[in-house]
């Protein structure tokens, strides 16, 4: 197997896994684990923060609104964190490293700290990357948060289901991932 | 419940991921950028792939429609899909592509994933305040598909099932015509 298939193949892969998701279970969404590892964590420190609760639905609520929204669902996978979701998460982060230990792809040198791309463009000060990551990922996952989903649960998920969510959320992401990429990153005249 | 399941799709997506080259950032840049598309195409094969899959499947009854699970359609989905994409241009990382690839020993992917912890829980701070704003208004009903599913909890702008199945093969379609490179 080559270390990053080709579309085609590629393409057929994520579709089979997607597919299987439902037809199993449930579609595939990782980014309700970055709230429920937060919330995991802000629960070790205030124990108030998730309570046992009969009159909600899920038997869980809590003072913050957000984890105690839908009835208390996040409340009740913070309280109980062996759940479908971070197993799932889980296992994802196994899946990639074993396949980069199988011939997957895997960083070497400067690569393990940015992309070539981006040291051809903003130099290989490895601080300011690590900075920028940083912002991206808070960006990323607070931007996903208030959608709900994202690119797993809202574009590939959403869109395989021909949710308008999933249609929505894709407009979004492009109609400023594209521009912003290729101001960041097309230099005029370079050819590679 | 079950763990062999999550366990099993779990290790698939994640190797599927890294094989795809969605754990490199250097492809979603690129991707991005449209200087090369590859994985633009292998993510569009993939949506049109699960969707004829899907909607096939619905229409042959091999599928149980109580699998579907339709997202609501509000304000703040576009917005938050915005963000998204700004953050994925900058890192060239998506949420489930970043622990991945932090796992392969990129090191800004950890600082991309460490980043995501906090903002997600910046967001759990504030949505107390913004929950009752238009962001969260409902957009054609909330949990809508362009064709029926079957599933109870949905509704469905469009009837019968053909729909997902032309869209799908749309998706197939645009994939195998996209160019490689676009700028």
């Amino acid at each position: 197997m080559p270390k990053t298939l080709p579309w085609l193949a590629g393409g057929i892969l994520l579709g089979a896994v997607f597919f299987l998701s439902v037809f199993l279970i449930k579609p595939i969404g990782v980014s309700t684990e970055f709230v429920i590892t937060d919330g995991i964590i802000w629960n070790a420190v205030n124990p108030d923060i998730v309570i046992a609760d009969e009159a909600s639905k899920s038997g869980y609520s809590s003072p913050n609104a957000y984890l105690n929204s839908s009835d208390g669902k996040m409340a009740k996978a913070i309280e109980n964190p062996v759940s479908y979701g971070m197993l799932f998460v889980a296992s994802l982060m196994v899946g990639a490293f074993l396949s980069s230990l199988l011939k997957g792809d895997k960083p070497e040198g400067l690569q393990k700290s940015m992309p070539e791309v981006w040291a051809s463009r903003f130099g290989e000060s490895k601080m300011k990357r690590y900075v920028a990551s940083f912002a991206a990922g808070f960006i990323v996952l607070f931007g996903a948060r208030l959608a709900g989903g994202c690119t797993s649960g809202h574009m590939m998920s959403g869109i395989m289901q021909m949710s308008v969510s999933g249609f929505m959320f894709a407009a979004g992401a492009f109609a400023v991932g594209i521009p912003l990429a290729i101001i960041l990153f097309n230099k005029k005249h370079d050819t590679e | 419940m079950t763990y062999a399941l999550p366990i099993i799709l779990g290790l698939l997506f994640g190797f599927a991921l890294n094989r795809v080259g969605a754990t490199n950032p250097q492809n979603i840049i690129n991707m991005l950028r449209l200087r090369d598309t590859f994985l633009m195409k292998a993510i569009m094969l993939g949506i049109g792939i699960a969707a004829v899959l899907l909607f096939g499947g619905l229409m042959a009854g091999i599928v149980d429609p109580s699998h579907i699970s339709i997202k609501k359609a509000y304000w703040g989905v576009l917005l938050g899909g915005a963000l998204l994409g700004s953050g994925f241009a900058v890192a060239g990382y998506c949420p489930g592509t970043g622990l991945g690839a932090a796992m392969t020993g990129r090191k800004d992917a950890m600082f991309f994933v460490i980043g995501g912890l906090l903002g997600a829980f910046v967001y759990a701070l504030i949505y107390g305040a913004i929950k009752d704003t238009a962001l969260f208004d409902k957009v054609l009903g909330g949990a809508v598909t362009l064709a029926d599913t079957g599933n109870e909890k949905s509704v469905t702008l469009m009837d019968g099932q053909w729909l997902g199945l032309v869209i799908g093969a749309a998706f197939i379609a645009i994939a195998a015509a996209l160019p490689k490179r676009i700028l």
